[in-house]
């Protein structure tokens, strides 16, 4: 249908200050009588603090204070801790002083005499998984966000009993799932792979560190952070602090990347409060480029295994998978369950068994990033499909249409249903837009050294959530304040999906106003913005609470000329009677009403089924004007999936293992699209992130100390300006969800998975067939093969070059 | 570990090369100079090496310190000309297209728009144990960290290993010795002339420093002959990234191309050795050869002879005789 806003450009309200310098990062912004803090970082991976002496650095001038591991709350089990005694990666923090000035608190840190006792340590899961092998924490190997710390250990059989370098499949899995008839269903298949395969763990980069500052006011804490979400961090930031979520005042307004590892409160967002209320100054923490990358977490990285069978004609007969996730050393995230969901819905095999485990190891905590084991599976699975294609005579891009998911798709353990899915479509006018046909024939093309390869790559990652409140008021001036409690990444999203309040009161854009990024503007309970939810949570909120509004809006109406509500309609700011032309009013009179008519109608009354954040948000806006309020009741049954293809030519050197990125296409299967351009960004900085994902980011650690290597950008080597094509094409399916209220749903992760994998099959293409069963493919290993020489690696070795 | 906060430390701007040189000679081995400071304020600002008192070079505004001029059998390249200066200069782009190359692929266009072609040639090696701050030989300990059975050592030499494995990360260095350059050291005894071969060192020769410079001497300028101008000039660089990236490995290659014969030739590698490679037996090989496949393929194979690959570095092998093939051929 045709929309007001929707499928149209604009400028998102913060771009202009982005642009100007102009806006305010956590690290930015300066109070009366505020110091600096810097945190002592534990120089080993795995140790106990024995002694610690603060003499020498509380002595010194300018010296205000010291927080220490027994001044903040104690973890549990493998949950990350704000300062710990019992530090279990390099760089974990350990204390932190403050002082009137950052370089004298640097200078006091390096006065602290701390002494440890060293502890096993682990970097590779595998060794952690032998029997007597080191565990990475006391009291276990084995845990995760939803799995309690545990021990769990492989017999040395099941080492012994594999080939090397292939991974065991028959020792303890910490999760399973199967269904279908697995062995009748290889049983089927005309060719059958088992890989063994590794994908690097690395960092997230984020341009903006995880910087944060803190006072206390009024028996308020104030806390300026850097984080991807609004409200969803409040509750966890309000528990690091010991305080309640009333009392807690969170100012996020800008967010200079997270990635994922900004989605939810994180500890040492919590230092500067803490600090802040033993010394009654506000602090400042502003965290390095260098801590950055110990704490700021990393992708998963995996050890796993797959035996994969395809059938004559192409189709997916079986797939049988086993994960060993590098977690680090804290609860880390699920990566490797979802490694099991996207191989089911991308691939919708007719048999399947998933099996995994989350090993704990002394590398920098684990945490989600963009698409978190979806992207990495991609890369590691979409190989299979190109090797079955040359095996069996079938075009590359044929054998992924003939697996990809449609509206009847099943998938995951609990075999659930999709909202909708158009993975076909979103191949067929990605390869239209890239022209597949016409690009396929010069694969292997040389001209002098270089060759051209030609690659295509699928990723998916969940869309949506439901549940969480939508917000809106209409003010006696007639602008709608859409009270937004996602956050701000940096996609664009919070703006997008504003739009659909707007879009459903029939709003000139100009007319509205976003209220985000400091709890004092009302906000209310919303999902945090990670997981490519925002286009379909949001959606719904803002739609349930502009469906209120309209609601009111139409009942004012009558309440002033008459009749019933159903007797009025809206346009154009305007609420008027259907039969009657002359029984109008504006919104902006509409707004003056119902602050007389007071109740539901001002936000004197709420819903009862509301969060109690949304609640107090509602209550500090009552009597302002008309109030649109409900929490995201609509119909769910089924989880709405975003879904990616991208298609790659790139021209390698055979000489040199260097190669440039001739022309990509990303095309999405998102529903209805909300904004076209910012649409397009995120598909081009997804596949910017995938460039580096598939070929040049990993984490190395020397095994026999422990320490890190890629500690700065010029080290871990997210990919260049000069690294990625000056343009890129995008296409997207634009077919509308039935679960979302206009359609929309998600689509920020996979983006970054289609280009990889699409990326790692143009070199394997570019190489005549020669698939690393590893990511990165870094220019040594390309290097290597070329030469016909072995890789330096051994090939389940992790965190290493 | 990197603390990643710069120190206090006494600044020096002198303006004049006489102050500079009595500073140097006052604060000696205490007196770090600094140019463009992209190499030395990483090593402040990580306090993974320490000084007391800064020297800061650029604002000396004479001696020839800065800028390209003619001489009689050559140019003068002043210490303090930016990368990006070098880059964009016409004499240098007609007669030295090798150095030109070779400055236009150093790290990003920022730094080279700060970073100077004497910090370039004088930057400390990037081996990322050293650089962490950790007591190896370089820093003056007992171990190499990066030579161990399970090192992580990539980025690290294939000849010349003597206790460190580290490798020059220059890419104008290379350029510099194919081209026959020579540098212009002064000090508070006087000024000597090293030829840029010479200038370079491995830790055979001095396991703490890169150079011939000595703590009171200051790198003026860098003399380049007319000998190879306007010979065929070959460079290339293969990194992970196509900026601020340093070389797997790099190649620099002079000739004298006359009827398809190469008459002579002047070819060094970076990033294999700790000191650019000069690889005479190759430049023997080739020298009064047909530049042909059969020639340049020769050249190459001989290239990795002696080459000692570590854990994770055999790659450079083959990548150092493609590269040199491709010079030889391409050129």
């Amino acid at each position: 249908m045709a929309y007001k806003l929707l499928g149209k450009n604009f400028t998102p309200p913060d771009v202009r200050a982005k642009v100007t310098g102009k806006a305010k990062y956590a690290e930015d912004f300066r109070v009366e009588g505020m110091v600096f803090c810097k945190l002592l970082l534990s120089p080993m991976p795995h140790a106990r603090v024995t002694s610690i002496d603060t003499t020498d650095a509380l002595a010194m001038d300018g010296v205000l204070g010291v927080l220490t591991a027994e001044d903040v709350p104690a973890g549990q089990g493998a949950g990350e801790v704000i300062l710990t005694n019992n530090p279990h990666y390099i760089g974990e923090p350990i204390l932190a002083i403050a002082a009137v000035d950052e370089t004298t608190a640097a200078d006091a840190i390096e006065r602290v005499h701390v002494e440890y006792e060293p502890l096993p340590f682990v970097i590779d899961p595998l060794d952690s998984l032998y029997p007597g092998g080191p565990d990475a924490r006391e009291g276990g190997n084995v845990a995760n966000a939803r799995v309690a710390l545990q021990s769990i250990k492989w017999s040395a059989r099941d080492f012994a009993s594999v080939e090397e370098g292939q991974l065991p499949m028959t020792g303890e899995p910490q999760t399973e799932w199967e269904y279908g008839d697995l062995d009748l269903a290889f049983a089927d298949a005309a060719v059958v792979y088992d890989e063994t395969f590794v994908t690097a763990s690395n960092s997230h980069h984020s341009m903006e560190p995880r910087s944060a500052m803190s006072y206390w006011e009024n028996g308020k804490c104030f806390v300026y952070g850097s984080s991807q979400s609004q409200s969803f961090v409040v509750p966890g930031l309000a528990g690091l602090i010991g305080i309640e979520v009333k009392d807690l005042v969170y100012i996020a307004e800008f967010c200079g990347g997270g990635f994922g590892s900004k989605g939810a409160a994180y500890a040492v967002m919590a230092v500067p409060a803490h600090l802040s209320k033993k010394i009654g100054r506000p602090v400042m923490m502003r965290i390095t480029r260098a801590e950055e990358y110990y704490m700021g977490s990393n992708r998963a990285g995996f050890q796993g295994r797959a035996k994969i069978g395809f059938a004559e004609d192409g189709r997916i007969t079986a797939i049988d998978m086993y994960v060993v996730q590098s977690n680090g050393p804290n609860t880390g995230f699920w990566d490797y369950t979802e490694a099991g969901a996207a191989v089911s819905i991308c691939y919708q095999p007719e048999a399947m068994r998933y099996r995994g485990i989350p090993v704990l190891t002394n590398t920098p905590p684990g945490g989600p990033q963009r698409g978190p084991g979806e992207n990495q599976i991609a890369c590691a699975f979409e190989p299979f499909l190109d090797k079955a294609a040359k095996e069996l005579g079938i075009d590359r891009l044929q054998i992924r249409k003939i697996n990809a998911p449609d509206n009847d798709a099943i998938f995951n353990g609990e075999q659930s249903p999709v909202t909708s899915a158009y993975q076909k479509e979103a191949l067929e006018i990605g390869a239209e837009k890239f022209g597949w046909e016409e690009k396929i024939r010069l694969s292997g093309q040389r001209n002098g050294s270089k060759v051209i390869g030609i690659g295509i790559g699928q990723a998916y990652h969940s869309a949506g959530a439901a549940g969480f409140d939508g917000l809106v008021r209409i003010t006696p001036d007639g602008i709608l304040h859409i009270h937004s409690g996602i956050g701000n990444l940096g996609t664009y999203s919070y703006a997008g999906t504003s739009r659909i309040a707007a879009e459903a009161l029939s709003y000139d854009w100009e007319n509205c106003v976003i209220e985000r990024g400091d709890t004092r503007k009302h906000l209310p309970w919303n999902f945090g913005q990670f997981g490519s939810n925002t286009s379909f949570t949001m959606a719904r909120c803002y739609h349930a609470a502009a469906m209120d509004a309209k609601q009111k809006l139409l009942e004012i109406a009558a309440a002033e000329f008459g009749g019933e509500a159903s007797d009025y309609d809206i346009a154009d700011e305007v609420v008027f009677a259907t039969q009657d032309s002359s029984k109008k009013m504006t919104y902006a009179e509409a707004a003056q009403k119902a602050i007389e008519m007071g109740g539901k109608y001002d936000g004197h009354e709420t819903p009862e089924d509301i969060n109690p954040m949304t609640a107090a948000a509602v209550s500090g806006i009552a009597g302002s004007g008309l109030v649109g309020v409900a929490k995201d009741n609509y119909d769910i049954d089924a989880v709405p999936p975003a879904l990616a293809a991208g298609f790659m030519m790139i021209e390698l050197d055979t000489e040199t293992g260097m190669f440039e990125i001739l022309d990509y296409t990303g095309s999405i299967d998102c529903g209805t699209v909300i904004h076209p351009q910012s649409l397009a960004t995120q598909i081009k900085g997804g596949a910017v992130m995938g460039i580096g994902l598939a070929t040049k980011e990993r984490i190395v650690y020397d095994p026999q100390n422990g320490v890190a290597a890629n500690v700065g950008f010029y080290q871990a080597k997210p990919p260049s300006y000069l690294d990625v094509p000056a343009t890129m094409e995008w296409a997207a399916v634009n077919i509308a969800d039935p679960q979302s209220p206009l359609g929309t749903r998600g689509m920020g992760e996979p983006v970054m998975g289609s280009a990889a994998s699409a990326l790692v099959s143009a070199i394997s293409d570019a190489l005549g067939g020669h698939y690393f069963n590893r990511t990165p493919i870094v220019t040594d290993m390309i290097v290597n093969a070329l030469a016909g020489q072995e890789q330096s690696h051994k090939p389940l070795q992790v965190a290493t070059y | 570990m990197s603390k990643d906060m710069m120190p206090m430390f006494e600044l020096y701007q002198p303006t004049d090369i006489g102050n500079a040189l009595d500073l140097a000679d006052k604060f000696g081995a205490d007196g770090w100079k600094v140019a463009g400071g992209q190499d030395s304020l990483d090593w402040i600002k990580d306090r993974a090496k320490r000084t007391k008192v800064v020297i800061d070079l650029t604002r000396i505004a004479d001696a020839g310190l800065r800028g390209i001029r003619e001489t009689t059998d050559g140019i003068e390249i002043g210490a303090l000309t930016t990368l990006t200066e070098i880059e964009e200069n016409e004499l240098i782009k007609e007669r030295f297209g090798l150095l030109a190359s070779a400055a236009a692929k150093v790290a990003s266009p920022q730094i080279r728009n700060v970073g100077t072609i004497g910090g370039n040639v004088c930057q400390d090696t990037r081996c990322w144990y050293y650089r962490s701050g950790i007591d190896c030989y370089r820093a003056g300990g007992t171990t190499c960290y990066a030579d161990t059975p399970e090192a992580m050592n990539r980025e690290h030499c294939l000849f010349g290993a003597d206790r460190c494995v580290a490798v020059t990360p220059s890419d104008t260095g290379p350029a510099l010795v194919a081209l026959d350059a020579s540098m212009v050291i002064r000090n508070a005894d006087g000024e000597r002339v090293v030829a840029a071969e010479d200038f370079f060192i491995g830790p055979d020769v001095d396991i703490e420093r890169m150079t011939v410079l000595q703590p009171g001497d200051i790198l003026t300028a860098i003399r380049i002959p007319n000998t190879w101008a306007g010979a065929s000039f070959y460079f290339e660089k293969v990194a992970d990234r196509n900026t601020w990236d340093f070389a797997l490995v790099n190649i620099a290659a002079a000739l004298r191309i006359n009827n398809g014969r190469i008459e002579d030739i002047r070819i060094a590698a970076g990033g294999v050795e700790c000191i650019p490679r000069r690889m005479t037996v190759v430049e023997d090989i080739v020298r009064g050869s047909a530049q042909d496949d059969e020639t340049a393929t020769l050249a190459g194979s001989s290239a990795s002879r002696g080459a000692t690959p570590l854990n994770y570095n055999h790659f450079k092998i083959p990548l150092l005789e493609n590269l040199v093939t491709r010079a030889i051929r391409d050129a």
